[in-house]
Parts: structure tokens; C-alpha cells; sequence
């Protein structure tokens, strides 16, 4: 407890005759020497007085409580940004680096709360009754202002606030002023925060609503922004393993933020965030802040397909011989241009890429040119690399598409199960219970006490080792090596057998290619192709289905991306006829 | 033997008694309520499954069981679950999954996280969780190695304050589990709460379980009862302990038959609790009470159709021994019930001492009918009743009856009864039993059948006199003339 001393209170204590007080965290006086708390609390004591009481209470984040729930005054921007706060802490502790917070993701946030009006602005505003509110109460809401900076301070460990310098030249946030009036009395009796009942009817037009999804949506940009290392199914992946805050991030909310009604349809999340729905989010927020272009993707960068590519040759247990023939693949399909590859918000016409799924559509793309994948010629391939492989047991061994499914498909089979497993093990419910309203309360909170006791017991007969030990986050999810017969590594593993010596260059032994699709799709849907995927060979199925597992998207989105890189490929061919075209390569 | 060793193989006898009957109860509840969140969980399994076969038909040398599910997530359009119901979802599967491979600490496992559902935010969901957390978790409890009475108890009181629409039903389980954990007292003592359990006003489904718990406390009171009286019995009458251990006995009854009226009184099938409380009547010499129980139960047209009611009250007015036309009523009825009843026969014999002539009709027609049923076809007393009343109605000259019964059975009777196979066996097997077959094949299907002439043949010197006789009566009476 951080306590303080109060020597302006000069009666004896009734216990034990001292005069030796302290005050409470709620501002209630209490002895030092026996530690009995009185029903005196400071507020009755005139303020005349001692002058800086309200500064002092402020610094101790007291602030005016609301008479049915004790709890701060704060809004549900504050919320996002706490949230926020937690979500840029933990990517710092993940590695990327520090300025993503102090600069680019509270630039970004500062902005957002700008363009959306809700601090920052001359008239933060988005009712007309409220303006007026917000003149006529000047004095008390350049104080609040200070206390919702402050309490920013006090729950976030390390504010937003980089520096003096943003304090000094930009205005303090003074998120929806109004406070005094009656209404807002009432609407607070429905929510926790000041302001959760207007901000969940808020609708206005041209003004972008934050989201928790939202959150994870601006973290990417930031770290899209960033370049760093990350990519949108890492950052998603890792919410879904529960290092990154998301589902029931308003839990580690200071005690004082209080959490209830309106604010359960805004902060309580029963979904794992999902990819495109994320994507879509983050390409909005991009528009809606109105961002510059973005630092270029080169060569050098990790979100580059080249480099992209390496990783999930990688992670997928391919030869990286490979490597050579995706690298050929970007640049002909020139996939790997700057320009492409950069996003600019303002552009016309401004796409980002799915870096992830494109390069993994690259991969699959090779693969496709390589083992033809019609549930022949790459078992016929097989065939050849397993007959050399032990003829010739000294050299680099054959890749063989069998050998390496047969390993892949049990190693993705335990995985799934165990995601699976995981999945349905997760805890949704937080450890404060959210409720409706005052009269929901008990309930909530005596379900809440049900649930752990029961969870206790039946905790006692599970086995008795802990079921989800805690992966640290890693950007890979399988790990091979070279000397584990369990999961053996073909990264070494040579292409010989499939690629043949052709004057000074290596051509594929396989000549032939089909196309994933023929047709795109021109309706209004989003989707660029359909997917069927009986209409499939068997191999591809299971190629997507695998890839499609590692990024937790659905494979029909990685079989768009497929065609849609088909179609830069063979461009010609798909002007010319829609039959099955002859690879082309020079 | 030393009492510990005798003592043992009767305790493992009764845990495994209860073993057995235990999933039945549950199963039972399983049955009757809240199919429908169960049965869209079963049907989904089974529609992968034929996916599954499909695909490895078609498919060469890949296969992928998990691609399915998969498929199934993406085709779902329209309005997205959210996935803390597909994380319920998939718990109360994997759940069923370990139950039925007797997984149970997997099953707890998972059930540590399908406790959630009960902070569902969807108010229905958490309402018609309750039940399928106690069907599953009392299912896990009582088989769990880790598990014990206590575990047990502790769990059934937490379920029975979740919600107050369940505090009956549980009650009732947890008694019964009790019951077969054979502690009486406990049970009992859990039956009085629930017993005098209120919420609200009185629905009726509360009344009626209600009116079981009170049923059920009636039954545990009658079996310490019957044990007092069998020590009683033991018991010298001028031993000093016989007139208290009387006195208990009586005080007790008084007690149980308030517990059982009122759950006999609604329509329903409660034999156990009828069977003792007439026991407890008639020991106290309270004929009147009992003999309107048995028949309200037997006749009252709200109860569901019950042989056994008839049954009961039968025996009770055969010790009695009330006047034979009252007898013949009640057996009447249940000759329509269960026509295979073994009280058939004695139906028949009452019949056959009728006065009446229909009475000696429907006699005949009893035991054909008798044995029309696959389980009485080696019924010996059937036959020789068959045998002698065919024999004793011939030779009254009414053939018109025999015919009558005859028609419908002629077509497959022989197949049924007479085949020679069924000669050979029956002659190996119950010599007794093929002489009265044979007698009334004779009868029936004439001397040259082959059932009677398989029977004839065997040279039996016991029997020899016998048969000599049968084939007279077939000669005299057969109602198959033979070919001029």
C-alpha cells in the first residue's frame, strides 16, 4: 500500500490514544502505530486548508469515484490504449525493436485519436450537446485532463509518451468531455467507463471505430512500418499461443479500471483474431489515418520473398536447393519490385501484400513446376531419387517428394492434434467476471466462483503433468535436424533427378504445368477464385492444407494467391488459350 | 473363514453390482432429456467419417483425415461461430471421445476447460449446460481411479446450487450413487432435503421428483425394516429384546407408508415401491389398504399398462384366497397382456374348474396360445396339459374347438414343433417332454406324422406302456381321419 503521512488530523486515535496518521489508498485515515482505519476519510476535511490536496490525490491516481462502483473515471480509449501498451511491451520483450513503441505505434495511436476526434483536435467532439458541455466546464476538464494523462502514466509502466517535447507541443487528450451532466451520470451506471455507452452508439460517418481486433491491426502496421521481422501470421500466431494480450487483455487493467456493461461489447473477445478479417483492419486504419507510403521493401528486408521464401523452405522441411527457383520465380513474376512490395496507403489503387502467403504461394508455385503434383509424375520421381539414394549412399541424396510427405504428414498430423487439443483446453473467461449491469453482479461473480472451484477439482484428477506447457514464441514451428531419425532434414537433400543439365543451364525434367485456375472469379465477391477441392490432386491438397496450417489461414486463400502468381507467370498463356499450358521457362 | 476374507469378495461384488447398474441410470437420464444438443454433436462425427472413406477410395496413396474438418470450417459461411463455442464444442466431444475409451483423466482434463460454458455469455447455452456438466462429470467421478465419495459428494452439492432446476434431479442421483456406494444413511439423508426442498411455486415435474425422492427414503426405510424383521424372526418371542425390536418395527412402519402413497397415487410404474409397501400392509394385517393399493395400481385407467400390477394383485388375492371368479378376472387381463406368462397354466387349471362352458373354451385356447411363443416351447407342463385336455375335449366330442384353434396354426405349427428335428432332440433330450408332444402331434396331425412316429418307434422300456397307450388315444381321437 502506498501510504502517506497526515499530520493535519490531530485527534487521538480510539484504540491506542496516538496521534500518528497515515492515509489510505481511498483516502481514509488510518493509525500508524495500531492500524486502525478510521470512518474519517480526507475528502470531509475542508480543502481550504491544505491546498494541494487534489494534486496529490491525483498523484496518487485517486480520482473522483462514481457512487455505485468505486473504480476510476476513465474511457474506453483509454482502454485501447492500455491495451495497446501491453501489446507494444510484449513486442519489445519479443525483440523488435524499441522505438515500435515510443514512436511509430504511439505516433500512429495519436494520430488515429486525432482523425477519429477524440483528443488532439481543438473540439474533440462528437455530439453537438457535448460542445457546449465541454466550454462551460473549461476549468474542470483542463483538470481531467491532466488526471487522464496522469493515469495513463500510472498504468502503463512506460507511457506512450516518448518524450517532453510531445507533451509540451501537443494538446493533452481529453477524450469526450462530458462528465457533470446527467445523462452521463446514468449512462455510467451501464459501463464501467465514462463514456462505453456513447462510444458503442457512436456512429458517425467518415470515423473509424478502434476495435480490439483493431489494436492488433495497428501493431502490425507499426511493425509493417518497422520492417521488422515479423509477419501478420506470426503476430497472429502469437496472440493464438497467448504471448501477445488480446482475448482477455483488459484483464491486467489497474484494479481501479472498472469493467462492466457497455464495456463487455467493446473489450470482451470469444473469437481468435483471424487473418484476412485482420488484414482487412489493418488496410482500413492505413486509409483512415491517412499514412504516407510506407518504408521500402528491399532485398535486404525479411518481408521480402526472397528472404520469406528461405524461411519457409525452411520451416517446411524443403531442400534448399529450391531456393534457386523461387528466387527466378519472383523476379519473373516481378513480385520482388519495390514498388509491389512497398504499401502506400494513398496510393491509387493501394494494395498491401500478404507477405507470408505470397511467398508460400511461391513456394508452392515451384513446387508445382518441379513435381507437376498430379499424383503421378511426383511418385514416379520418388521412384528414381529413392532407387539412386541406394545405389549411391555416399553422395548428397535425392530429394524424394514420398519420403518427405511420409515425415511431413505425421509431423503436421501431431501438430493439428495437438492445436486442436490446445484449442479446446483454452480458458476464454476471465479471472474478473464481466456482467451486464449492478444486478447481474452477484451472479456473475458467484458463477465465476463456481466455475474455479469446480475447475479445481477436476484439475486434481487430470494427469497430473501440466497439459499446456508454454512454448516460448518462436518464429518457427517445426524444427528439424539432420541426426533425429524422428524428424529427419531435407534441407540438404539435392534436386538432381528433377532438374536436368541443358547446355550451361539446368532445365526441369518435368515440362509440363497445369493451371490451379482458368478462370477468376469478376463478380463483386472478394474472392478471386473459387476453391473446390475435390477438384484437386491429391498432392496439392495436401501441399495447401499443410502450408495453409503453418499460417493458420484457409486454404482456399492460399489458392488464390497461387493463381494469382500462375497468372503473372504465364501471362501469355493465359491470354492465348485456357487449356493446360507448357511451362515455359528460359 | 476369518471375517476379513469373507468380507472382502462381498464388498468387490456390490462395487462391481453398482458398476453395472450405475451408467445404466445415467444412460437413462442421457435418454430422456436434451437430446438435441447431443445428437447434432453425433451426427457430425459420422458425416466425416463417410468423407473420410471417400476420399481414401478415390485417393491413390495420399489420405488426410484431418482435411475434413478443415473443409467443414471453411464451407460454414454465413454468420460466424464464435470460437469459444467451438472451443466448448470441441471440449464436449473430446470429452465423449475419452469417456468412451475409458480415458478418464483426459476426460477431466478436458472437462477442466468445458467448465467455462457455465460463463457463457449466451443465457442458454448456460442454462442447459448444468445438466450435461453433471451427466459427465458424475460419469467421471464415478469411474476416475482418483475418485472418491467425498470428490463425489463435494461435486453433487456444487451441481445441485448452479441454477435451481436441477437441485431435485441431482439430488435424486447423488442418492442413488449413494445407494450403491451402500452408504444408506448418507443417501437417506440427502433424500430428506430434497424431499423438503421448495423454489417458487410447485410445477408439477418438481412435484413429481419430489415425490420420488420422498419414494425413495420410503424404500430405504423398508429395507432396514425387513432386515429388522428378519432379525426379529431370529429372535426367541420371550427373549427380553423381542418386544422392543417389535415396537421398532412398528413405529417404522407408520413412517415408510406416508413416504410411498403419495408417489403411488400419480400414474407411473412403481413396482419396487408397490411390491414393499404392500409387504409392510399386509405385515401389520392392513388387508383393506393393501388390497386398494394393488388394485388401484392395477386398475386405475391413468396408469400406464403394467403386467406386473396384475401379477401382484393376483398373488395377493391368492393368499387371500378370494372366490375363484375374482381370480379369473384378474388373470383375464393379464392374458391379454402377456398371453406367455407363466401363470397361463394356472389360468388354465381355474379355467378347466370352471363351471362355465366358455370358460373351458378359453381354456384351450390359452394353452395354444401359450405355446405359440418360442419360450415356452419346452414348457413340460404345457404340453401335458395340452395333451390331456385335447384328449379329455375329443372325447366330449367338441372337435369344432380343437379345429378352431387349429386353423390358424396348422400352416406352422409342424415347422415349429413337430419337425423331426425337433423329434430327435426332444427324445434326447426330455423323454417326458417328446412323449406329450407326441401325443398331441398325433392328435393333431394324425398317426402317420412323422414327429409321433419318430416318438413311436423308439423302443423305451419305461415308456414302452405308455406309448402303447398314445397310440390308442391318437387312433380314438385324432381329428385327422385317416384315408378310406
Amino acid at each position: 500500500m502506498e501510504l502517506e503521512e497526515a499530520k493535519e488530523l490531530k485527534e487521538r486515535c480510539s484504540q491506542c490514544d496516538a496521534i500518528s496518521w497515515g492515509l489510505t489508498e481511498e483516502g481514509k485515515y488510518y493509525c500508524t502505530s495500531c492500524h486502525n482505519v478510521t470512518e474519517r476519510s480526507k475528502e470531509v476535511i475542508n480543502t481550504d486548508i491544505i491546498p494541494n490536496t487534489k494534486i496529490k490525490s491525483i498523484s496518487r491516481g485517486l480520482k473522483r469515484k462514481s457512487k455505485l462502483e468505486k473504480g476510476w473515471d476513465w474511457y474506453v480509449c483509454e482502454g485501447f490504449q492500455h491495451i495497446l501498451c501491453q501489446q507494444a511491451e510484449v513486442l519489445k520483450t519479443l525483440g523488435v525493436a524499441p522505438e515500435l513503441k515510443n514512436e511509430v505505434l504511439h505516433n500512429f495511436w495519436k494520430r488515429y485519436l486525432q482523425k477519429s476526434k477524440q483528443a488532439y483536435c481543438a473540439n474533440p467532439v462528437y455530439t453537438s450537446g457535448r460542445k457546449a458541455q465541454v466550454l462551460k466546464d473549461n476549468v474542470h476538464h483542463s483538470d481531467w485532463a491532466s488526471g487522464s494523462e496522469l493515469l495513463s502514466d500510472a498504468s502503463c509502466a512506460s507511457s506512450l509518451e516518448s518524450g517532453a517535447e510531445s507533451k509540451s507541443d501537443v494538446p493533452t487528450p481529453k477524450p469526450f468531455p462530458a462528465l457533470r451532466t446527467p445523462q452521463s451520470v446514468a449512462a455510467s451506471v451501464c459501463s464501467g467507463s465514462l463514456d462505453g455507452m456513447e462510444y458503442s452508439e457512436w456512429k458517425e460517418k467518415g470515423i473509424l471505430k478502434m476495435t480490439v481486433p483493431g489494436t492488433l491491426a495497428l501493431c502490425y502496421l507499426s511493425l509493417l512500418w518497422q520492417r521488422e521481422a515479423v509477419t501478420l501470421s506470426d503476430l497472429l500466431r502469437f496472440v493464438e499461443e497467448d504471448h501477445i494480450p488480446y482475448i482477455k487483455a483488459f484483464q491486467s487493467f489497474p484494479e481501479e479500471m472498472k469493467l462492466y456493461g457497455r464495456d463487455k461489447g467493446i473489450f470482451a473477445i470469444e473469437s481468435w483474431p483471424d487473418y484476412e478479417e485482420i488484414y482487412k483492419h489493418m488496410f482500413e486504419i492505413a486509409t483512415f489515418l491517412d499514412l504516407p507510403r510506407f518504408p521500402d521493401i528491399t532485398e535486404d528486408c525479411f518481408l521480402h520473398p526472397n528472404i520469406l521464401c528461405v524461411k519457409y523452405l525452411m520451416e517446411a522441411n524443403l531442400p534448399d536447393e529450391m531456393h534457386g527457383l523461387t528466387h527466378q520465380v519472383t523476379k519473373m513474376t516481378g513480385l520482388g519490385d519495390v514498388d509491389s512490395l512497398t504499401f502506400d496507403p494513398i496510393a491509387k489503387g493501394a494494395q498491401t501484400v500478404k507477405y507470408d502467403v505470397q511467398a508460400i504461394a511461391l513456394i508452392v508455385v515451384v513446387l508445382k513446376l518441379l513435381f507437376l503434383l498430379d499424383d503421378n509424375l511426383e511418385w514416379s520421381l520418388s521412384d528414381l531419387a529413392e532407387v539412386n539414394n541406394e545405389k549411391n549412399k555416399t553422395d548428397k541424396p535425392w530429394f524424394s517428394f514420398r519420403k518427405w510427405y511420409q515425415v511431413m504428414k505425421k509431423s503436421v498430423d501431431e501438430k493439428k492434434q495437438n492445436w486442436e487439443e490446445a484449442r479446446a483446453k483454452y480458458l476464454w473467461k476471465s479471472e474478473k467476471p464481466l456482467y451486464h449491469s449492478h444486478i447481474d453482479k452477484p451472479g456473475a461473480s458467484k458463477r465465476r466462483e463456481m466455475v474455479v472451484n469446480l475447475q479445481k477439482q477436476f484439475s486434481t484428477l487430470a494427469d497430473s503433468a501440466p497439459t499446456i506447457e508454454k512454448k516460448s514464441p518462436s518464429s518457427f514451428q517445426f524444427h528439424w535436424a539432420e541426426d533425429d531419425p524422428s524428424r529427419p532434414c531435407f534441407h540438404g537433400h539435392s534436386l538432381q533427378g528433377i532438374l536436368v543439365k541443358k547446355g550451361p543451364a539446368l532445365v526441369t525434367k518435368n515440362s509440363l504445368y497445369w493451371l490451379s485456375t482458368q478462370k477468376f472469379c469478376r463478380s463483386y465477391c472478394k474472392h478471386v477464385t473459387t476453391y473446390e477441392e475435390s477438384n484437386f490432386s491429391l498432392s496439392y491438397q495436401f501441399i495447401l492444407n499443410l502450408f495453409s496450417f503453418l499460417l493458420r489461414i484457409k486454404a482456399a486463400l492460399l489458392h488464390d494467391e497461387v493463381s494469382l502468381i500462375e497468372k503473372k507467370l504465364f501471362k501469355k498463356k493465359y491470354s492465348e488459350t485456357k487449356k493446360n499450358s507448357r511451362s515455359r521457362r528460359r | 473363514m476369518r471375517p476379513t476374507a469373507c468380507g472382502e469378495p462381498a464388498s468387490k461384488g456390490a462395487r462391481e453390482d453398482c458398476g453395472g447398474a450405475h451408467p445404466h441410470f445415467l444412460l437413462d437420464v442421457l435418454r430422456t432429456q436434451d437430446m438435441s444438443d447431443f445428437s447434432e454433436e453425433l451426427t457430425r462425427p459420422e458425416s466425416e467419417d463417410d468423407q473420410e472413406e471417400a476420399s481414401t477410395v478415390s485417393g491413390t496413396r495420399v489420405y488426410f483425415p484431418w482435411l475434413q474438418k478443415h473443409l467443414d470450417t471453411v464451407a460454414t459461411g454465413g454468420k460466424k461461430k464464435k470460437d469459444f463455442a467451438q472451443t466448448t464444442g470441441a471440449c464436449l466431444s473430446f470429452i465423449r471421445e475419452a469417456l468412451l475409451k475409458h480415458q478418464w483423466q483426459q476426460a477431466a482434463e478436458y472437462m477442466h476447460s468445458y467448465l467455462q460454458i457455465l460463463e457463457d455469455f449466451d443465457s442458454n447455452q448456460r442454462q442447459t449446460a448444468p445438466e450435461i456438466i453433471w451427466k459427465l462429470g458424475s460419469e467421471i467421478l464415478f469411474y476416475h481411479p482418483k475418485s472418491s465419495v467425498e470428490t463425489f459428494n463435494t461435486f453433487a452439492d456444487q451441481m445441485k446450487n448452479i441454477g435451481v432446476l436441477n437441485y431435485l434431479k441431482i439430488s435424486l442421483q447423488h442418492a442413488l450413487y449413494l445407494i450403491h456406494c451402500g452408504k444408506l444413511e448418507e443417501a437417506s439423508r440427502n433424500l430428506s432435503q430434497a424431499e423438503t426442498w421448495r423454489y417458487g411455486e410447485k410445477s408439477s415435474s418438481q412435484e413429481m421428483l419430489i415425490n420420488l425422492a420422498q419414494a425413495y427414503k420410503g424404500l430405504l426405510e423398508y429395507f432396514s425394516w425387513s432386515k429388522k424383521k428378519m432379525e426379529l424372526s431370529k429372535l426367541d418371542k420371550d427373549d427380553y429384546a423381542y418386544s422392543t425390536e417389535a415396537r421398532n418395527i412398528f413405529s417404522h412402519s407408520w413412517k415408510t407408508s406416508v413416504n410411498f402413497s403419495a408417489l403411488i397415487k400419480t400414474p407411473g410404474v412403481w413396482d419396487p415401491f408397490v411390491k414393499s409397501y404392500v409387504e409392510m400392509l399386509e405385515f401389520y394385517g392392513d388387508r383393506d389398504g393393501a388390497r386398494k393399493v394393488l388394485t388401484s395400481y392395477a386398475y386405475d385407467e391413468k396408469f400406464p399398462s403394467n403386467p406386473n400390477a396384475h401379477i401382484y394383485l393376483y398373488n395377493f388375492l391368492k393368499r387371500e384366497k378370494a372366490p375363484r371368479a375374482k381370480l379369473l378376472s384378474v388373470l383375464k387381463i393379464l392374458y391379454q397382456i402377456v398371453p406367455s406368462h407363466k401363470l397361463m397354466l394356472e389360468f388354465h387349471m381355474l379355467l378347466r374348474k370352471s363351471e362355465k362352458e366358455e370358460h373351458h373354451k378359453l381354456g384351450l385356447e390359452v394353452l395354444f396360445g401359450l405355446l405359440d411363443f418360442a419360450g415356452c416351447t419346452k414348457n413340460i407342463t404345457a404340453w401335458k396339459y395340452l395333451a390331456s385336455y385335447l384328449r379329455q375335449i375329443l372325447m366330449e366330442n367338441r372337435v369344432a374347438w380343437v379345429q378352431e384353434e387349429w386353423k390358424s396354426r396348422r400352416n406352422w405349427w409342424p415347422a415349429f414343433h413337430f419337425s423331426y428335428f425337433w423329434a430327435k432332440s426332444d427324445w434326447k433330450e426330455d423323454k417326458d417332454l417328446a412323449y406329450e408332444k407326441a401325443l398331441v402331434a398325433g392328435m393333431l396331425l394324425g398317426k402317420g406324422y412323422r414327429y409321433f412316429r419318430y416318438i413311436l418307434k423308439q423302443d423305451h422300456h419305461d415308456l414302452r406302456k405308455k406309448i402303447k397307450q398314445m397310440k390308442k388315444s391318437v387312433k380314438k381321437y385324432s381329428i385327422v381321419k385317416p384315408a378310406v
